[in-house]
C-alpha cells in the first residue's frame, strides 16, 4: 500500500503516492450558498431602507467561537480518503502540492495534519488509523520539499467527526486529514 | 471511607438523579443458578437520602449470582426470624436492618443477614457513616452479603471510570459500580479517550486532546492534581498501568507509526517495546505483569498479540475474525476480552486462553471498551441502544446485562476501578 520508500526521486515518489486506487468519493459538493431569495409575496412590505442586497433581514449570522480557524478555507486544506485507505489520491495532489511549495518557500512556516477516520470501530484503532493518514500527508510534503521540522502529524481518529451521520454520505467526509497552520 | 470524604469535597458532585430513576437493574437474560435472597427494606429508610434496601437489592441482583427480592412485611435488624417460615417462602437467605440519624448528622446502619437454609445468623453489622457515604455503605453491605453467601469478593464498593459527551462538553466521570454517585474527575471542551486506573485506585491515566492533539495525562482522583505523562510529537495514546503499579506501557508514534513503549509512572524516557512497520496500539498487561497483549495490524487487519513485557517476538492470539481490537485480561489470567467485527457490528467476545474458546457475550452492534471487574465475574463496556452511548455490565456467560443509568448523554470508555480505593 505504501510502496513510497525506495524510491528517492521526488517526483516518481510523488507520482506513486498519489496514484490512488479505488473510488473517489463526491468531496468537493457545491457548498450550500448563504443567498436569500425574497419571499415571493410582498417580500419588501417590512423591510424598507435595507432590503437593496440579497439577505434576508431575519438572518442572523453566527460566530463560534468553538470552532477551529481552518474552517474559513476547508476545501485547500482537507484531503479525503477511502475506507480503510491512507493513499492519497488524484484529486488531493494539488492540495499537497501547493502545501509542500509553501513550507519550502518560508522555513519559518509550520504544519501540523490531523488525521481523522469515520465512527466505525474502537477510539484507539481508529486513532492509529488517523496518524496514518496525516503521516501519509506529512510524509509526502516532506518529499515534496517541506523540512520535517515544519510538520507534524497528529490524530484525533474518530473523536472529532467533521459531519454526523451514521451513513456512507458522512463516514466520506469524516475520512480525512486537515492541514492547519501552526 | 475518609478518602471518599476528601474525593467528594475536592471534585464537588455532580447534579443527582432523581431518586425514583435509580435502581434500573435491566437484566436481559436469566443465569442458570441464582440464590433467592430477600432483603427487607430497612426501617426508618423513608427518613434516609438513600433507599438503602433498593440498592442493596440491585447489587445484588446485577452481580447475576441472586435473585433478589423485597419482604412483604416490615423486618429489621431484631426481629426474631423463623427461618422454616422464610424458607418456606423460597428464600435461602434474608437480610433486614435500620439506619437512623445520629445527632452529630451521620447516619447508623444496621443490618443482619440469616442463613434461611441453616438456620442460623451470618452477619450483624452497624456501620456508622456520612450521609454522603451512605451508598458506599450499601454497596458494602451487598459485598459482604455476596461475600458471605458465596465466598466470593462483589466490587459493588469499587468504582467505575467513564467519559460522558454532551454536545461539545467531554467530562471523565468517576461512579460506583452501579453508575450511580457519579462525580467529574475532569472536564474539557475537547475529547477525552482511554481512561485507565492505577492498580490503587489513586490515579487515572487518560488521553486528553485538550492541546489540539492526543497526550496522555495522569491524575490524582483525590486531589485533581495532573500531570502531562507523555506529550511527544505526534500521538499519545492508550496508556496502561502495569500490575505492580511502576510503569505504564502505552502507544506513541514519536518515531513514526503508532508503536508501543513502557515508561516510567512518574514519566521519563519511553523503553521502545515494539518495532514494526504497522500499526501497534492497545497494550494490556498480563495480572503477574509478564506479558503485554496488543492490537496489530501487522498480518493485514488487526488482530491481537502477545508480546513479553520486556520485548522480544509477538506471537498472535486471536484469529477467529478479520478485526479484533480493545484487549483486556481477566485477573486471573484465564481469559482475554475483546471486541471482534462481525458484519457490520461490533460485538464484545471472550477468549480462553487455555483453550482457544471463544464465546460471544452480546447481540448488539457497536460494543467498544470492555474492561473487567476486579473480581473477574463482571465486565463493562460501551455500546447503543436507541441511538445513545450507553454502558453495559454482563457476566461471563452473558446471562445477564445491566444499563448504567444514564442521564440522557452519550457514556463512553469505561475502566472499571480495582478494589481498593
Amino acid at each position: 500500500m505504501t510502496p513510497k520508500t525506495a524510491v528517492s526521486l521526488a517526483t516518481l515518489v510523488l507520482a506513486a503516492a498519489l496514484a490512488g486506487c479505488g473510488t473517489t468519493v463526491p468531496l468537493n459538493d457545491v457548498p450550500v450558498e448563504s443567498r436569500q431569495t425574497t419571499p415571493a409575496t410582498g417580500g419588501t412590505a417590512a423591510g424598507g431602507a435595507g432590503s437593496k442586497g440579497t439577505t434576508a433581514q431575519s438572518q442572523v449570522a453566527t460566530v463560534d467561537l468553538a470552532r477551529g480557524a481552518s474552517e474559513t478555507t476547508p476545501a485547500a486544506r482537507t484531503i479525503y480518503f477511502d475506507f480503510d485507505s491512507f493513499i492519497i489520491k488524484d484529486d488531493y495532489k494539488a492540495v499537497v502540492e501547493g502545501h509542500a511549495k509553501a513550507l519550502a518557500a518560508t522555513r519559518g512556516k509550520r504544519l501540523v495534519v490531523e488525521g481523522h477516520t469515520d465512527e466505525r470501530g474502537g477510539s484507539e484503532y481508529n486513532l492509529a488509523l488517523g496518524q496514518k493518514r496525516a503521516e501519509a500527508v506529512t510524509r509526502t510534503l516532506v518529499l515534496l520539499g517541506a523540512a520535517d521540522n515544519q510538520v507534524e502529524a497528529v490524530s484525533f481518529g474518530k473523536e472529532r467527526p467533521a459531519v454526523q451521520g451514521s451513513d456512507e454520505a458522512a463516514w466520506a467526509k469524516n475520512r480525512r486529514a486537515e492541514l492547519k497552520d501552526r | 471511607m475518609w478518602p471518599r470524604r476528601r474525593f467528594l469535597a475536592v471534585l464537588g458532585s455532580s447534579a443527582a438523579l432523581p431518586v425514583a430513576a435509580q435502581f434500573r437493574v435491566e437484566i436481559s437474560g436469566v443465569g442458570a443458578t441464582q440464590l433467592p435472597v430477600v432483603v427487607a427494606s430497612f426501617r426508618n429508610a423513608d427518613r434516609a437520602p438513600l433507599p438503602i434496601a433498593d440498592v442493596v437489592r440491585a447489587d445484588l441482583q446485577r452481580s447475576g449470582l441472586f435473585k433478589a427480592t423485597d419482604a412483604l412485611n416490615a423486618l429489621d435488624e431484631r426481629s426474631v426470624i423463623s427461618a422454616a417460615e422464610w424458607r418456606g417462602r423460597g428464600a435461602d437467605a434474608l437480610v433486614a436492618g435500620s439506619v437512623s440519624k445520629l445527632a452529630d448528622g451521620r447516619w447508623d446502619v444496621r443490618f443482619k443477614l440469616w442463613d434461611t437454609v441453616k438456620g442460623e445468623e451470618l452477619l450483624g453489622q452497624s456501620k456508622v457513616v456520612l450521609e454522603a457515604d451512605l451508598r458506599l455503605a450499601a454497596h458494602r453491605i451487598a459485598d459482604e452479603v455476596q461475600q458471605m453467601l458465596t465466598g466470593e469478593r462483589g466490587v459493588n464498593a469499587t468504582r467505575i471510570a467513564y467519559v460522558l459527551r454532551t454536545g461539545r462538553r467531554f467530562t471523565l466521570h468517576v461512579t460506583d459500580a452501579d453508575g450511580e454517585g457519579g462525580q467529574v474527575a475532569l472536564a474539557s471542551p475537547e475529547p477525552i479517550i482511554s481512561p485507565a486506573w492505577s492498580p490503587d485506585g489513586r490515579e487515572l491515566a487518560y488521553v486528553s486532546f485538550e492541546s489540539q492533539k492526543a497526550v496522555v495525562w495522569v491524575q490524582d482522583v483525590l486531589s485533581g492534581e495532573r500531570r502531562m505523562l507523555a506529550n511527544f510529537r505526534g500521538t499519545n495514546s492508550a496508556p496502561a498501568f502495569s500490575p505492580d503499579g511502576r510503569e505504564l506501557a502505552l502507544t506513541l508514534s514519536r518515531e513514526g507509526g503508532s508503536q508501543l513503549y513502557v515508561m516510567p509512572r512518574a514519566g521519563g524516557t519511553p523503553r521502545r517495546l515494539t518495532s514494526s512497520s504497522a500499526i501497534d496500539t492497545e497494550a494490556a498487561w498480563s495480572p503477574d505483569g509478564s506479558a503485554i497483549y496488543f492490537v496489530s495490524d501487522r498480518g493485514g487487519g488487526p488482530q491481537v498479540y502477545r508480546v513479553a513485557a520486556g520485548g522480544g517476538a509477538a506471537e498472535r492470539v486471536t484469529f477467529n475474525g478479520a478485526y479484533n481490537i480493545s484487549p483486556t485480561v481477566s485477573p486471573d489470567g484465564r481469559l482475554l476480552a475483546y471486541i471482534t467485527r462481525q458484519g457490520n457490528g461490533y460485538r464484545l467476545m471472550t477468549l480462553e486462553l487455555a483453550s482457544g474458546t471463544v464465546t460471544t457475550l452480546t447481540d448488539t452492534q457497536d460494543d467498544e471498551s470492555p474492561s473487567f471487574a476486579p473480581n473477574g465475574r463482571l465486565l463493562v463496556y460501551a455500546t447503543r441502544q436507541a441511538g445513545r452511548d450507553v454502558l453495559m455490565t454482563t457476566t461471563l456467560d452473558g446471562k445477564i446485562k445491566t444499563r448504567l443509568l444514564t442521564s440522557g448523554a452519550d457514556m463512553r470508555e469505561p475502566a472499571w476501578g480495582p478494589f481498593s480505593r
